[in-house]
């Protein structure tokens, strides 16, 4: 077993495909939260497989789209500090902050690493004890258990040239946010089947049993988002609204208490702003005080409160993409100003921005 | 940037393993699960086994959309989501 081919059958497709069609005979429209779903469902062409009547809707789980304009701004302040090495999952390195990227610092000369884990960050800073390694901790309740083991790990061999500059959000504040947002008209969401890994089911129920809203937690193969498809058609078809966990080989219903306890032991709930959308209360996550030698915001002397407010381009829509209001050819900069190779808005920077999405495989 | 991929665990020692996927060979951390073994499918994201995957419950999904093929070939209706 690889636990990755089988999911791609093309008999199930063809099956699945076929009793969607079936179920439904009004028009729906889902919403897929989570950016790695976004990435798939283009990359596996999901859209054409689905009949004329289920439309879907990329949502705000793209951690590097919504990662604020003042975030990365700070974090590219950093680089000026003496002796910094900027350490970023690779995600990051283009997107634009006010006045450049990651990339077009590293050009200037500010020391910059991509690394694939948090720990290879921890790794630099134990080999190069001149140096202060500042992570960009970005990312939902996927990643973030990562970043604390890493911290706990730099603590446990006594790294004081560590530290991590926290941009991390949470996806069921965010949920929150969509579900009462009177603009917003979907008719189910499909939820990241790896925030859930994290988190179980508990956090989700509130969209069913509280706003109605259809909700099946979805796997990222081909056979795995159609049938969580088929769930939210199902549902929708049948008038009711159930939270259904359609991808039990990794999703416990109690989700992973160890990476949840590591979680809340390094980090706490505080209010962030979106990208976009603005902010949500209890949406992002900050170091626990106890931590402060290892917090870039407590470690650096930059004047933070600059970075509260910074204003997003003019005339780029991410915000009402973000939110599944728009689509990427409402936007007029789309194609236009705004290429995956000139990129200005985040859905088009990152790979799993739905503007990216969008041109790469020529949707609509 | 929630990409996370099963691998098979092939060492483990303390914190760290080694896992196997499609023939290449990559260090992890286990930090995020109690208990790990040589053997057992992981999932990994960004260098950490995030949880282990149920083979049982993956066997069951496929048994599932084995059925989804077989309708296609002859047609019948299968009313697999309850």
């Amino acid at each position: 077993m690889r636990l990755v081919d089988e999911f791609r059958d093309a008999e199930a497709v063809a099956g699945l495909r076929e009793a969607i069609a079936r179920r439904l005979s009004r028009p729906a429209k889902i919403m897929e939260v989570c950016g790695t779903h976004t990435m798939a469902i283009a990359r596996a062409g999901v859209r054409q497989l689905l009949p004329p009547t289920v439309s879907l809707i990329s949502g705000p789980g793209c951690p590097v789209c919504v990662t604020a304009q003042g975030e990365i701004d700070a974090f590219l302040a950093l680089g000026e500090c003496p002796g910094v090495v900027l350490a970023s999952f690779g995600d990051m390195l283009r997107v634009p902050g006010s006045t450049g990227s990651l990339e077009t610092l590293k050009a200037r000369g500010t020391e910059t690493r991509v690394v694939y884990s948090p720990m290879d960050a921890v790794r630099l800073a134990a080999a190069s004890p001149e140096k202060e390694v500042v992570f960009f901790g970005i990312g939902f309740e996927t990643t973030v258990p990562t970043v604390a083991a890493a911290l706990l790990e730099a603590c446990r061999l006594g790294l004081r040239n560590f530290s991590v500059l926290s941009a991390h959000k949470r996806v069921p504040p965010a949920l929150a946010a969509l579900a009462t947002d009177p603009e917003l008209a979907v008719d189910g969401f499909l939820l990241p089947g790896h925030v859930s890994v994290i988190l179980g089911l508990e956090p989700y129920r509130f969209l069913a049993e509280q706003h109605q809203i259809p909700c099946a937690i979805a796997g990222f193969e081909v056979t795995d988002i159609l049938e969580g498809i088929l769930h939210l058609v199902t549902q929708i078809a049948d008038g009711r609204a159930a939270l259904a966990n359609q991808y039990p080989r990794v999703v416990r219903p109690e989700g992973n208490p160890t990476a949840r306890a590591l979680m809340e032991r390094v980090f706490t709930p505080t209010d962030a702003v979106w990208r976009g959308i603005g902010p949500i209360a209890a949406s992002g996550l900050a170091l626990r005080p106890e931590f402060a030698p290892w917090d870039a915001r407590q470690k650096f002397a930059l004047d933070w409160d600059r970075f509260a407010n910074v204003p997003e381009p003019p005339a780029c829509r991410c915000g009402d993409i973000l939110k599944g209001i728009a689509s990427p050819h409402d936007c007029p900069l789309f194609g236009r100003g705004c290429t995956p190779a000139r990129p200005i808005g985040p859905c088009m920077v990152s790979s799993e921005g739905t503007c990216a999405a969008y041109y790469r495989y020529q949707i609509g | 940037m929630c990409l996370a991929v099963p691998m098979q665990v092939k060492r483990v020692e303390g914190h760290d393993a080694v896992v196997e996927q499609a023939g290449a060979a990559l260090n992890i951390r286990t930090d995020l699960l109690d208990e790990v073994a040589a053997g057992d499918y992981v999932l990994v994201h960004a260098g950490y086994a995030i949880q282990r995957v149920d083979e049982d419950e993956a066997r069951e999904t496929l048994a599932l959309l084995r059925m989804f093929g077989i309708d296609t070939q002859t047609g019948q209706t299968t009313d697999a989501t309850g």
